[in-house]
């Protein structure tokens, strides 16, 4: 029984605003063994970010409250921990890298020099020339020239400052990688390059993975196993094999239709119909409900229950307690 | 990736009733703003129970330098005057002097930013330069000059507390001009047929609103400071016109023994900037660019 | 003889720079036929926004022609333009910064109706935007709301309606559907198809997702660095890609599927910086197929079969014959 890197129970996070409480994250369940990677799936304000930040505790508080659940991260329950030793897991442990380079790298100072500031911060007997010669490896193991060590953010384009970025993150070799929309800024040839980075260093170190998305592709290139998420829950999960060619819940194939397929070019997409669920409502039912072809008046009543097909696939819908229910099918 | 899918939290509202709200909520600004309400009703209502000439300009030696009582609320001056009605009707002068002051030099400084900044290039150069060198010599300074040499008239001492306030119009509607044209709705508008004047009318003016209304107000309240100097320098309306700092001015002498004919009128300048500062404040925090999401 | 709404020959755009000179658009050539889109697709940096811009002499270009409907615009006077933005019309990217945040939907809709004079009354040119919020899906309860209060799908619809509100021969869609989520991505897609049909527009529809183009567009031009190196009816582009930055770009797509996947072509290095830009073939640095002809002067577009060009020294040696290099 492999162990887990990280495994979240019944997570309910909440802004608390101006003009409302927006309920970000509402009762997700994700976890993660060792060495493997996952996606989380998902539209704008679904709250895959939100729960990302909450596994480092790095919602600002206010606005933020993580109102019940519990995050363990390698066994450590980083509820309960202080501030104190949460910061001597970050970058040791788990490491986040987001999607926009620049406003993630310091522009005062060299590249090298900020990847040695993080082997030293977690390392404090390490020596200032061996931090400096460790920032040089990491930056080949990434792709960029070594000779780059003094060259500043803004003499790199936004692929290479990307790169940068995950040497940062893996400087320290961290058990878990957390990576959120990172190529979305990216052309797509040079999306391709980070994407085919990131599978030789995993490959290579043998980190976990969460790979936070919107993209379907994405996943499919470099995701062992899917979340989907929608309204802050995980609606379906699954390895690839089963969201991908045995889609259950409705709001999947729904995403799977919005895309054009490229092997088909002229049909009509079929898109979602409606709006994202307003992150300030908490209705009785079913989240997806409203935009759902296959509702019923139940599920506008009561919350799903989760059903499970295998011991990697389930999903939260109460159309599957019907025995001889069945998605349209894709196109 | 869309960060602005989500729709904004909330009621619908426009943005001039956000900011509203936004006011509202700030009590520094709220104080500042009841008090100026106050004094401008106050300063409207003077003459309707005041009489000018007995009351204030009046001179009766008999009763002078008399601490405050119940007949005179803030006791009289060296003149026998009574401060509390003279106080009364300099907030006339003060307030006069303030918004006129403002509403020429606002539209003329924006106006001549927005050109500057609209137009770029030579244009934007020789107005810019001009301002410059105003911008370099001190307010007061500036002020005592320009009074100086053309003469205490309520108008001239209008425009000379006014011209320093200028650049600073000048600079922030072209600085406001110069981030808007490059917003992709300006190019949205020229992409539909407006002209040059229809862009800058409908689309630029009326987004250079917010930062040009906090500088005006914080304007009013150094203008105010600047004629209360004037007159306390001499070089204010001419007696016996009940003037703030020529009232300040004319205490002086009678400090140590009898400080309410200093007093009153400080705190009368005092409490007027400061209500103008909080309210200054209290609008650029709720314009803010919070506002845009 | 096609009915070719619009024709661009050698248009051009440079840039001065204190670095040198930027060649943002660098001779593009293409025409395209009434009630057809053309998709425009390109990396950042390729000049695709700069050439649609240019099109409609948002920016001026620095040479080339631009016929509209026979008529050369490049040359006509501002408001001689002004009087033809009536029939040319563009839905930006950015549905948030391309709206004027003051304005009310209902404002932003009849702005270009009130500039041009189209209509005068007032009770005439609300029942007109309430006909477009209609046409565009948007609900008419909202005509008196902000852009702020809306999300990135509607705002898009308001673009939209603005830019039909002058009835438009050719609308050139820049990017309009990157910024927004993925299901409502479908959903505008959806909304523009229908509108060409129904009004018989022609689109430039430009962007750098080759799915979407693939989706939308009749024919595709492919630009790398200020130039068109590829252009071929959709169906034809995808299935039979020549240049070499054409197949990488293809093969760069992550597909939603599982099922194995050929080879992907990953490229070297990053693209070259548009300034001072040599002349040779703009794509060679990073090409896996250079040859010594490949930096001697830049290869022109050459038609390799019908309808389908290709800009590659490579291709110009044997032209009707398919290299198996490749």
């Amino acid at each position: 029984m492999s162990e887990k890197i990280v495994e979240i129970k019944d997570l309910y996070v909440d802004y608390e605003t101006d003009d409302g409480i927006v309920h970000a994250v509402n009762g997700m369940n994700l976890s993660l063994e060792k060495g493997k990677s996952l996606g989380l799936v998902g539209e704008t304000g679904a709250g895959k970010t939100t729960t990302a930040l909450s596994i480092m505790r790095l919602i600002p508080d206010p606005p933020g409250v993580i109102k019940k659940g519990s995050i363990m991260v390698d066994g450590k329950d980083i509820l309960s921990m202080s501030i104190k030793e949460i910061r001597a897991l970050r970058g040791k442990y788990v490491s986040m890298i987001f999607q926009d380079p620049m406003t993630s790298l310091n522009p005062a100072i060299t590249v090298g020099e900020q990847i040695a500031e993080v082997l030293r911060e977690h390392d404090r007997k390490m020596s200032k020339s061996e931090s400096m010669k460790r920032a040089e490896e990491m930056l080949r193991t990434v792709g960029i020239a070594e000779d780059r060590i003094h060259d500043y953010a803004h003499q790199f384009s936004g692929g290479m400052r990307q790169r940068v970025v995950i040497a940062i993150a893996l400087a320290c070799n961290p058990q878990l990688l957390i990576a959120d929309e990172p190529t979305t800024a990216l052309d797509v040839t040079i999306q391709a390059q980070i994407l085919e980075t990131m599978k030789e260093l995993r490959k290579k170190f043998g980190t976990s993975l969460i790979m936070i998305t919107h993209d379907l592709g994405i996943v499919a290139e470099i995701c062992d196993e899917v979340s989907v998420v929608y309204g802050g829950r995980v609606v379906e999960h699954g390895t690839l094999e089963d969201v991908f060619n045995n889609t259950k819940h409705p709001y999947t194939e729904g995403l799977f239709n919005s895309l054009p397929n490229i092997n088909n070019r002229t049909a009509m997409l079929r898109p979602i119909p409606g709006l994202m669920l307003d992150p300030t409502e908490d209705p009785p039912g079913c989240p997806f409900a409203p935009r759902c072809a296959y509702a019923t008046s139940e599920c506008e009543k009561s919350k799903p229950p989760l059903i499970t097909f295998s011991d990697t696939h389930y999903v939260e819908c109460h159309r599957y307690k019907e025995p001889d229910f069945k998605l349209q099918g894709r196109d | 990736m869309s960060t602005n899918s989500k729709p904004q939290v909330g009621k619908k509202r426009s943005r001039a009733a956000e900011t509203w709200r936004r006011l509202k909520k700030n009590r520094n600004a709220m104080i500042g703003l009841s008090l100026i309400i106050i004094i401008i009703v106050v300063a409207l209502a003077a003459p309707l129970f005041i009489d000018y000439e007995t009351q204030v300009i009046n001179q009766n030696i008999a009763e002078r330098l008399q601490g405050p009582s119940l007949k005179h609320l803030f006791g009289t001056d060296n003149l026998g005057r009574d401060i509390f009605f003279r106080i009364l009707y300099g907030a006339r002068i003060s307030l006069l002097i303030g918004a006129v002051s403002c509403l020429i030099c606002c539209t003329t400084g924006v106006a001549l930013g927005a050109i500057a900044g609209f137009f770029g290039g030579k244009v934007d150069d020789i107005i810019m330069r001009c301002f410059d060198i105003l911008l370099a010599i001190p307010s007061t300074l500036m002020a005592i000059i320009l009074v100086a040499a053309f003469g205490t008239s309520l108008f001239n001492i209008i425009l000379a507390v006014g011209i320093p306030t200028l650049p600073q119009y000048v600079r922030i509607a072209r600085a406001s001009v110069l981030t808007i044209k490059q917003q992709e709705y300006v190019e949205a508008a020229r992409a539909i047929g407006a002209t040059n004047f229809q862009i800058i009318r409908t689309h630029i003016l009326p987004n250079c609103l917010a930062p040009v209304l906090v500088q005006a107000t914080l304007r009013v309240a150094t203008v105010i400071a600047d004629a209360a100097a004037l007159a306390f320098l001499g070089l204010g309306i001419p007696e016996p016109t009940p003037e703030w700092g020529g009232m300040l001015s004319a205490g002086r002498a009678f400090l140590r023994d009898y400080p309410h004919t200093v007093l009153f009128p400080g705190l009368a300048i005092m409490i007027t900037i400061l209500a103008l500062n909080l309210l200054g404040d209290g609008l650029r925090d709720a314009l803010d660019p919070k506002l845009k999401k | 003889m096609a009915d070719n709404i619009l024709e661009v020959r050698g248009l051009k755009k440079y840039f001065n720079t204190p670095k040198g000179q930027l060649l943002a658009v660098d001779d593009v050539s293409f025409t395209v036929e009434r009630g057809k889109t053309l998709g425009i697709v390109g990396e950042s940096g390729c000049g695709k926004s700069t050439t649609g811009r240019a099109i409609l002499r948002l920016i001026e270009p620095t040479a080339g022609e631009v016929l509209f409907e026979g008529r050369d615009i490049t040359k006509i006077s501002t408001a001689e333009m002004r009087k033809l933005r009536k029939e040319m019309q563009i839905v930006f990217q950015d549905p948030f910064s391309s709206v004027d945040p003051r304005m009310s939907v209902g404002g932003i809709i009849a702005e270009p109706i009130i500039i041009n004079k189209i209509i005068k009354d007032k009770v005439a040119i609300e029942k007109r935007v309430a006909e477009l919020m209609d046409i565009v899906g948007l609900a008419p309860r909202l005509i008196n709301s902000y852009p702020h209060e809306l999300d990135g799908g509607r705002r898009q619809r308001i673009g939209i309606a603005r830019a039909l509100a002058l009835n438009p021969k050719f609308i050139i869609c820049d990017e309009p559907v990157s910024a927004l989520d993925v299901s409502i991505q479908a959903q505008i897609l959806n909304l523009l198809k229908n509108l060409q049909k129904d009004m018989g527009l022609t689109y430039i529809f430009i962007t750098h997702n080759l799915s979407v183009v693939n989706h939308f567009s009749d024919d595709i031009a492919v630009m790398y660095l200020g130039r068109v190196i590829e252009k071929a009816p959709a169906e034809e582009l995808f299935e039979n890609p020549i240049h070499p930055y054409t197949k990488a770009l293809l093969s760069a797509i992550p597909t939603p599927d599982i099922a194995p996947k050929k080879e992907r072509i990953i490229l070297r290095g990053e693209i070259s910086s548009p300034i001072n830009l040599p002349n040779e073939c703009r794509f060679a640095p990073r090409c896996n197929f250079t040859c010594d002809k490949c930096t001697k002067g830049i290869p022109p577009l050459v038609e390799f079969s019908p309808n389908h060009f290709v800009s590659c020294a490579l291709m110009d040696e044997q032209s009707k014959t398919k290299r198996t290099v490749f």
